[in-house]
């Protein structure tokens, strides 16, 4: 807690946490005139990454999903705080198991839809115990 | 007003948001080195399983009771805490990170909220965003957060996760329900001797006068008190206090009965504690070190010693506290024993810039520059690169971990995986 009142002394900080760094190196002629200009490297975590403490990742197995470009072995971003929605792709936890999923939410029921002919859209009754994980918001694949 | 958040097994729910199948399942966390239980789930609790059991005496316990075993994932847990706690600065700035799993909060400027909705949005967020289950406490004091707390959490069937103590009729009801030996901060000793006075609530011990508190229990004990009163005087701690005490021990996979290993060993806990120390920019006044064989094997020689060794200067070279924690391994060292654990601890911690000067004895000053070169290679090209010549450079930190689960969030390779 701050104390009130009374002298706050500052000693300089000689740690020498953070090696200085001339990332330019040093010479006796003009700096850079491109110094000035500086911006931040391009981040994917900044693209990719909305609510840090709500995402989580996880890798395709399977290609129950290939229509919606998910295959197997690529790295999905998945953000918990979304609410989930009609039409959005979700991680859900069905009987106990983790799947990838698009969401169809009807009047009384949601369906788990599979974008592969060779997969059935899966009926969530309320014999299921179903649970939307998180929202699958990015989809990372190596080319 | 004050809250306190305790999430709920907090290592056991770790495991299970990547492992929901493990709801409603046993489950129990082992130590470094699959030693002992160290967490366990209330299933587990419920079975009779003792912390800290020694886990090779309870291997057919786990398999008969079907409980799930854990290695210790620090990793997971570090990170999984984190977020935990970075979702709680959401709604107050003023967060004390009091454990992993625990943190303080403090309300002000609330006053036309009603926090006791404020807190379930709180349980609610955690919950949906981290996976974490976790119960809250309110109250006027940090130490009636934390009865608070342990309502909420006892009888979370009807609390739901979240109780307040707003009155003083709550409060003394809170206060009457709680044993001594339950509230916060009553260590073992104090327990004893409350009970032996008839203090055998929280209640009772709000009704011992000022002065004994005081005389037995110091003026720690005195504001313990009259924050169960409800006259806050136990303020938010935000920045962490350093450490009184720095220690690594471990115990070993295999027992040891070379000299040099041991030795080197010993080496390697003294360099880190160094490391830990130069962390905190603390120094140290003492060194403590100490052996022992396993107890758990009667049959073998037993023996366990220990020793204290004073610097005359406060340090955190590893340099110089790897050369004192040998030499008081060479105090106590005694051929002939199978080792199974050894540890270092480093006392009389000083800040950095306390550091008081000595006329007579002093440390090579060049060891300071050392140490930063050393930490800076480290932070650079991750830890262990540079050691010692006493210790063994081919030895990477070897741990039992026969039950680890993957790191599912720190490392890319281990991610969940989804069908």
């Amino acid at each position: 807690m701050e104390k009130e009142g009374g002298l706050h002394f500052f000693t300089p900080d000689t740690s020498g946490k953070g090696v200085w760094l001339a990332v330019e190196g040093v010479s006796a002629g003009f700096p850079s005139p491109a110094d000035d200009f500086k911006e931040t490297q391009i981040s994917l975590d900044k693209v990719a990454v909305k609510n840090e403490a709500a995402t989580f990742y996880a890798r395709v197995a399977g290609q129950s999903m290939i229509g919606a470009g998910l295959d197997d072995g690529d790295l999905l971003v998945i953000d918990r705080s979304l609410e989930p929605q009609d039409g959005k792709i979700a991680v859900c936890l069905i009987d106990g198991d983790f799947t990838v999923k698009r969401l169809k939410v009807e009047k009384d029921c949601v369906w788990l839809m599979a974008e592969n002919k060779r997969y059935k859209p899966i009926q969530v009754t309320e014999e299921n115990e179903l649970m939307i994980w998180g929202i699958v918001t990015y989809v990372l694949k190596a080319l | 007003m004050f809250g306190l958040v305790d999430c709920n097994n907090f290592y056991a729910s770790c495991e299970r948001i990547f492992q929901p199948s493990l709801e409603g399942k046993p489950i129990a966390i082992l130590s470094n080195n699959d030693g002992c239980v160290i967490a366990r789930s209330n299933e587990a609790k419920a079975l009779g399983l003792p912390m800290g059991a020694p886990a090779h005496q309870y291997n057919s316990f786990f398999n008969q009771h079907n409980v799930k075993v854990f290695s210790s994932n620090y990793p997971l847990y570090g990170d999984m805490s984190r977020r935990v706690m970075d979702v709680l600065k959401q709604f107050t700035p003023l967060v004390e990170v009091y454990s992993i799993d625990e943190a303080f909060l403090q309300f002000e400027g609330f006053e036309y909220y009603d926090l006791e909705e404020y807190a379930r949005e709180i349980k609610k967020r955690v919950g949906k965003w981290t996976g974490m289950p976790v119960s809250i406490g309110l109250g006027p004091s940090k130490a009636l957060a934390k009865v608070a707390n342990r309502v909420a959490k006892k009888f979370a069937d009807r609390t739901g996760g979240v109780y307040v103590i707003d009155s003083e009729e709550k409060r003394i009801k809170a206060l009457k329900w709680l044993a001594i030996g339950d509230v916060w901060g009553i260590g073992h000793r104090h327990n004893k001797r409350l009970v032996l006075r008839q203090v055998r609530t929280a209640f009772d011990f709000t009704q011992l006068s000022d002065a004994w508190v005081r005389k037995e229990m110091s003026v720690v004990g005195l504001r313990l008190k009259h924050d169960l009163l409800g006259k806050s005087s136990i303020p938010l701690e935000m920045i962490a206090a350093p450490k009184k005490a720095i220690a690594t021990t471990r115990s070993f996979e295999s027992l040891i009965d070379d000299y040099q290993e041991l030795r080197e060993r010993v080496s390697t806990f003294a360099s880190l504690c160094a490391e830990k120390l130069r962390q905190q920019n603390s120094r140290c006044h003492a060194v403590y070190v100490f052996v022992r064989s396993n107890p758990f094997m009667p049959d073998l020689p037993q023996y366990r010693n220990s020793t204290m060794i004073s610097l005359p200067f406060a340090t955190n070279s590893s340099l110089t506290l790897s050369k004192t924690a040998l030499h008081g391994l060479d105090l106590i060292y005694k051929p002939g024993i199978s080792y199974k654990k050894a540890g270092v601890m480093v006392t009389g911690i000083v800040p950095e810039d306390a550091y008081q000067m000595t006329l007579f004895t002093y440390e090579n000053p060049k060891h300071q520059a050392l140490m930063q070169h050393i930490d800076y290679l480290h932070k650079r090209f991750g830890p262990h690169k540079i050691k010692i010549a006493n210790q063994d450079l081919n030895r990477t930190y070897k741990m039992k971990q026969a039950h680890l689960s993957p790191r599912y969030t720190t490392d890319v390779r281990d991610v969940i995986r989804v069908h």
